[in-house]
C-alpha cells in the first residue's frame, strides 16, 4: 500500500503543478471497460472440472469422421501419430524406460482436450470447427485410448465426468532437488 | 565485505593465475611455436604494405541500408534452425551464443520458439482485454499500453528443453543451450496494469493467452504477475520482433520462456490454474517413478563456455580466453568456476560488470594452452547459494526422460589438434 499511496502522491503533485482541475484518483484511468459481450467472445477457457464447456454433444462416431477429415494428416489415421504428437496408447509405460506420454497415457484432465482442439486445432484451421465437432474428436480421441466406450456421446456433463487415467500423476516443483554442496 | 573488495580480490587472483601460468610456459619447451613470436610477413594484395582496395574508393553511401544489417563477411552468423524438424510452424530455433560477446542478444538472433507460426499483427487492432476477478475489466489498445509509466530493465530470457536429458547433445555451445538469449526490455510493469483493473480477494493466478494460432494460454502465480513481470512492447531499444510477440508480450523474469506469452491478447485474473495443454500435456517433467512434476517455473542457475566452444579450433598454442556466460532464474550470478582438468580442480572465473539479477552474465579466464588435451568446464553458482550440478548429478535424481530443466554443467574437449568437440558425446 504505501506504493500505490506513493504512486497517488506522484499523480497529485503531477496534476497540481500542470494546474489540471481533475480528482486525483489511484489509478491512471488509461483502458476502457470490456463488454460482457466482448470477454465472452474471447473467453473461451474451459476449466479442468469442465466449468465453462459449451452446449452441444458429439458422439465417437461423428467423431471418426471428422478424426480422418481434418486430423488424421498430421496425427495418424488411428492416433498414432505422424508430424503431430501420437494420441493414443503408452497406458502403463509412464514409470518404464521408455515412457510413452499420449493424451490416454498423460493427459490429467479431458475437459483441455476439449478446450486444446477448439483453440488450436486443426493447425492449418484453428477454432474453425463447430462445438459438436470438437465434442465428437475429444471423444473419438477418447474411445481410441478405450477411456470411453465405441457408443459415447460426449457432452459438458459427460467430458467432464470423464476420469483420465494419470489424472493424480502430477506433483508439485520439489527444486532445488540436486543437493551437490 | 563488500562486493567491490570482492571484486578486486577475484580480479588479482586471476591476474596472478595468468601470471604463473605465463611464467610457467616460459620456463619451458613448449613456448615454441607460440603465434606472434615469429616473424613470417603474410602475402596479399589487401596487406601490409600494399594499400588496401577499400581505401582507393569511396564506400556504399548513405542509405544504401535504411535498416543496418551485419557485414557480408558475417552471413553465417545466423539463427541455428535444424533442417530435418518434423515441422516449421510449432518449432524452435536458436540462438548462435558461440558467435556472440557480451550479454545482449541482438533482436535478429533472438532465440525463437512457436507453436502456431508467427501471426502477422497490426497494432492499431490489437487488444488486450483484462479480466475475471477484477473490479473493472478493461480493453487496452497499444497506445493506452504505451502511456503507462514505463520500465526498462535487462533480462534474460530461456526455453525449459534447453537441452533436453538424452543424446545425441548436439555440437556446438548453440546445439546444447540455443534457446537462450536476452535482452532489454521496455513495457510497464504488470502490477501497475492490474491496479487499474483492481484486484478482487481470492485472485491466485492470472491465465495469460497469445493471439497466435495456438491462441497459447499459460498460468501465472499472482505473486509472480505483483512482483517483477511486465508487459512488454519495445526489446533492445525496438519496438518487439514479430517473432517475440509484437506488439506485446509478457515477461516473467527467471521462469521458463514458454510462460512468457507473445502476442498477448487477454489476461484473466482466476482463483486455480487453467491447466492448459501447455502445462500439463507439455511442459511438466517426467520423473522415473512415473509421477510428473507440474507448474516447474524457475530456470535453476546455469553456464557454459562459447569461446574455446564444440565446432571451433585452436589454431595456435598459448594464450586464449575462456570466456562464456552464466544466468540464473533466481537472482544474480555470485561466481563462476571453471575448470581445466576434466572436473578435477576449479578455479574462479572474472565476472564482466554488470552482474544483473536474472540477466546474462559474461564471466572470463585467462589461459595457456600448452597443447596437451584438455577438458574445460564452468559452473555458476547463483546468490542464493546454488551451485550448477553435474549432468550425472542430475540425472541421478531426474532420469533421462525429464525432458525439462536440464541446467547440468557442460564440459568440452579439447584434443591435440585444437579440435573442440562436446565432453558429453
Amino acid at each position: 500500500m504505501a506504493r500505490r499511496n506513493l504512486k497517488t502522491a506522484a499523480l497529485v503533485s503531477a496534476i497540481a503543478m500542470h494546474g489540471v482541475a481533475v480528482h486525483a484518483e489511484e489509478r491512471y484511468g488509461i483502458g476502457r471497460e470490456a463488454t460482457p459481450a466482448e470477454i465472452a467472445g474471447w473467453n473461451i477457457d474451459i476449466g479442468r472440472d469442465g466449468t465453462a464447456l459449451p452446449p452441444g454433444s458429439g458422439s465417437v462416431e461423428r467423431g471418426r469422421i471428422v478424426f480422418s477429415e481434418q486430423c488424421a494428416a498430421c496425427h495418424g489415421d488411428s492416433g498414432q501419430g505422424g508430424v503431430g504428437d501420437r494420441l493414443v496408447g503408452g497406458q502403463g509405460t509412464l514409470a518404464s524406460p521408455k515412457p510413452i506420454r499420449t493424451v490416454g497415457s498423460y493427459w490429467p484432465y479431458a475437459s483441455t482436450l476439449f478446450d486444446y482442439i477448439r483453440r488450436a486445432m486443426p493447425q492449418n484451421a484453428p477454432q474453425s470447427l463447430s462445438n459438436e465437432d470438437v465434442y465428437a474428436v475429444s471423444a473419438y480421441i477418447l474411445s481410441l485410448n478405450g477411456i470411453v466406450p465405441a457408443n459415447a456421446v460426449l457432452d459438458a456433463k459427460s467430458l467432464a465426468a470423464v476420469k483420465m487415467p494419470n489424472r493424480d500423476g502430477f506433483v508439485s516443483d520439489p527444486r532445488p532437488d540436486v543437493h551437490n554442496h | 565485505m563488500s562486493e567491490d573488495t570482492t571484486d578486486k580480490r577475484v580480479r588479482e587472483a586471476s591476474r596472478r593465475r595468468f601470471l604463473q601460468a605465463g611464467a610457467a610456459l616460459a620456463g619451458g619447451s613448449a613456448i615454441a611455436g607460440v603465434g606472434g613470436s615469429t616473424a613470417l610477413a603474410e602475402q596479399g594484395n589487401n596487406l601490409p604494405p600494399n594499400v588496401p582496395e577499400w581505401m582507393k574508393a569511396p564506400g556504399d553511401p548513405m542509405g544504401s541500408q535504411p535498416y543496418g544489417t551485419p557485414s557480408v563477411h558475417e552471413k553465417g552468423v545466423v539463427k541455428n534452425i535444424s533442417k530435418t524438424l518434423p515441422q516449421y510452424i510449432s518449432a524452435s530455433g536458436r540462438t548462435p551464443l558461440q558467435e556472440l560477446d557480451g550479454i545482449i542478444t541482438p533482436n535478429g538472433l533472438f532465440y525463437e520458439r512457436h507453436h502456431g507460426g508467427v501471426p502477422t499483427i497490426d497494432p492499431a487492432e490489437h487488444r488486450l482485454m483484462l479480466h475475471g476477478m477484477v473490479d473493472r475489466p478493461l480493453v487496452f489498445t497499444m497506445e493506452d499500453i504505451r502511456r503507462f509509466p514505463s520500465q526498462s530493465r535487462i533480462h534474460f530470457l530461456e526455453c525449459s528443453g534447453n537441452p533436453v536429458y538424452t543424446k545425441p547433445y548436439g555440437k556446438t555451445a548453440s546445439d546444447l543451450v540455443g534457446l537462450l538469449s536476452c535482452a532489454e526490455w521496455t513495457g510497464v510493469p504488470l502490477k501497475t496494469v492490474l491496479d487499474e483493473a483492481g484486484l478482487q480477494a481470492g485472485a491466485k493466478w492470472i491465465v495469460a493467452e497469445g493471439a497466435d494460432a495456438a491462441a497459447l494460454t499459460r498460468s501465472i502465480p499472482i505473486e509472480k504477475c505483483l512482483d517483477d513481470a511486465m508487459l512488454v512492447y519495445s526489446q533492445n531499444g525496438e519496438r518487439l520482433r514479430p517473432q517475440q510477440g509484437y506488439p506485446l508480450r509478457l515477461l516473467l523474469p527467471g521462469f521458463e520462456g514458454n510462460m512468457n506469452v507473445k502476442w498477448l491478447r487477454r489476461l484473466k485474473v482466476v482463483a486455480e490454474p487453467a491447466y492448459s495443454r501447455e502445462e500439463t500435456s507439455k511442459y511438466t517433467d517426467p520423473m522415473p517413478d512415473g509421477t510428473s512434476r507440474e507448474f516447474t517455473f524457475y530456470m535453476e542457475a546455469k553456464s557454459i563456455i562459447t569461446r574455446p566452444s564444440g565446432g571451433q579450433k585452436l589454431t595456435t598454442h598459448g594464450f586464449h580466453e575462456i570466456t562464456g556466460i552464466a544466468w540464473s532464474g533466481h537472482g544474480k550470478i555470485k561466481s563462476v568456476e571453471i575448470s581445466l582438468d576434466e572436473g578435477k580442480s576449479w578455479q574462479q572465473a572474472e565476472l564482466q560488470e554488470p552482474v544483473l539479477t536474472r540477466a546474462l552474465t559474461r564471466f572470463r579466464l585467462p589461459w595457456y594452452w600448452d597443447g596437451t588435451p584438455a577438458v574445460i568446464q564452468s559452473r555458476a553458482i547463483d546468490e542464493t547459494g546454488y551451485v550448477q550440478p553435474t549432468l550425472a548429478e542430475l540425472v541421478a535424481v531426474r532420469g533421462l526422460n525429464s525432458f525439462y530443466h536440464n541446467n547440468a554443467i557442460w564440459p568440452w574437449r579439447i584434443d591435440a589438434n585444437g579440435e573442440v568437440t562436446n565432453g558429453q558425446a
